[in-house]
């Protein structure tokens, strides 16, 4: 097991050697990451551990991968979608060009969910999908757009709360027990990788995704990313979070208009 | 067992339970009619994707204000808080609550060891542990965590809970300050502090 201490010496190591910044997440599940890999590859103490992460690269990418929370589904909270379809994709239907952007995308699972709105809506000739994530690996598989095939059947359900009509199967086509999603949809998405610690604003959008991702923030990282979300975002843009995030505790709510009981803020200056 | 633990300097009572758990909690949440100088948590194996329903009976039972659990929500005393299905409930250094989607832990999210081990650690001896009701293991190595680090556990008395096995195990594997029936765990309850 691993002490409070440990875990700050570790951070600081990973942040000399790598560069990667992790001294804002959220001690209590951050604690919990780092102990599960230290059990899974069976260190006997913290400097094993240490050295491996210092001296192999390929160990390095593991624990990003491993340390790091990336479970996703497609139309994950299939009421959040039914907003976005009935809400909020009419109002974007009004401009002559729509940007969005996934920060936090994992896999891509959302990703792919949103341009299926977009397409519905006939709106997705018309925008640019951004989608970023730290860990190069979940890129790939999202640039792909192959999701293992049985887990079609809980998201057609999902598609199916969410206010889809189509049949959900026409989006993919199967293979081996994957299905391999239409490259319609992906023609308009950019994948990138982009570190919500250390990175910058990097275009102006109308919408900005960020969900399940701010809960591994302590407050005063979180604070970073809604600010980057703030100058990342066109007047009257929204922000959507997961669904148990929230701006409430944040300074910058007073610049936000919570819609409804929805995690979706409008901004309004 | 010792019996005349005195329980004093409590800052959070955490409650687990799964099965048969509810209709304990039923019970107990009316008689309590004081406003608690600590913080009640509560971590019950629930359905996910299920909506408030919980919330609603549990506020709809209890003149102790119920806070809604949302990520970095502050801990306070006098308030209830209930895990939210589908994540698990940690604690952080300065009094905050977090959430983690997070792999299952005993096919179980919200996990109430994932959630005692986590109090535990922040808390220490100013913590509470109760176990109730359930046909899972899930529980135990959370017990042994508040205890090691000062807190006292309770568990309810096996012969008591609609599904003991839970308790038992709790029992067998933790030796708990207290094995204590429904009006037992309500006194108990009632002497915190006092
Ligand atoms: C639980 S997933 C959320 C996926 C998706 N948004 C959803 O709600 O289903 C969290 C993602 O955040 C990413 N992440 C963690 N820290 C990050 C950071 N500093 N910058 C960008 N992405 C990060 C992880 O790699 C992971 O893919």
């Amino acid at each position: 097991m691993i002490n409070d201490r440990e875990l700050e010496v570790l951070i600081n190591e990973v942040f000399e050697y790598h560069g990667f910044d992790f001294s804002g997440y959220s001690r209590a599940s951050l604690k919990r990451r780092v102990e599960r890999l230290y059990q899974l590859d069976g260190f006997n103490n913290l400097g094993e551990m240490l050295t491996k992460i210092r001296l192999e690269p390929t160990y390095f990418k593991r624990m990003i991968e491993e340390i790091t929370v990336n479970v996703t589904e497609m139309f994950r909270d299939p009421l959040f979608y039914k907003v976005l379809r009935e809400e909020i994709i009419p109002v974007l239907a009004t401009k002559p060009f729509i940007r969005l952007w996934h920060a936090g995308c994992a896999s891509g699972e959302e990703v792919y969910s949103m341009a299926i709105l977009l397409q519905e809506a006939n709106l997705l000739q018309k925008s640019l999908i951004y989608a970023t994530d730290i860990n190069p690996v979940v890129l790939d598989t999202a640039k792909k757009g192959i999701f293992p095939l049985q887990m079609m059947k809980q998201y057609s359900e999902n598609y199916r709360i969410s206010g889809g009509k189509k049949d959900f199967s026409d989006y993919y086509t199967a293979n081996y027990g994957f299905a391999k999603f239409s490259s319609d949809l992906s023609v308009k998405m950019v994948f990138s990788e982009h570190n919500l610690v250390s990175d910058g604003s990097f275009n102006e959008f109308d919408i900005i995704l960020c969900r399940n991702v701010l809960i591994y923030f302590d407050k005063e990282l979180q604070e970073r990313a809604f600010t980057l979300f703030d100058n990342s975002l066109a007047k009257l843009g929204y922000l959507a979070l997961g669904t148990k995030e929230t701006l409430k505790f944040s300074s910058l709510q007073k610049r936000f208009k919570q819609l409804n009981k929805d995690k979706i803020w409008k901004k309004t200056e | 067992m010792e019996k005349n633990r005195v329980i004093e300097g409590c800052k959070v009572l955490i409650i687990g339970g799964s099965a048969g758990s509810l209709e304990v909690l039923m019970e107990l949440l009316p008689k309590l009619t004081f406003v608690p100088d600590f913080a009640i948590v509560l971590v019950l194996h629930r359905k996910s994707a299920e909506d408030s329903t919980l919330e609603e009976l549990i506020s709809y039972k209890t003149e102790i204000p119920l806070m809604d659990v949302e990520d970095k929500t502050p801990l306070r005393s006098g308030f209830i808080y209930i895990a939210p299905s589908d994540y698990h409930l940690l604690f952080e250094t300065n009094d905050v609550l977090s959430l983690d989607t997070s792999e299952k832990i005993n096919y179980s999210r919200p996990s109430i060891d994932v959630s005692f081990e986590s109090a535990a650690a922040v808390y220490g001896p100013a913590l509470v542990g109760i176990l109730l009701s359930g046909a899972n293991s899930d529980g135990t190595e959370g017990l042994l965590a508040i205890k090691r680090a000062g807190g006292s556990i309770v568990v309810q008395m096996p012969e008591s809970a609609q599904m003991p096995f839970m308790p038992m195990n709790a029992i067998e594997n933790t030796s708990p300050h207290y094995v204590l029936d429904v009006k037992g765990i309500l006194n108990f309850i009632l002497h915190i502090n006092s």
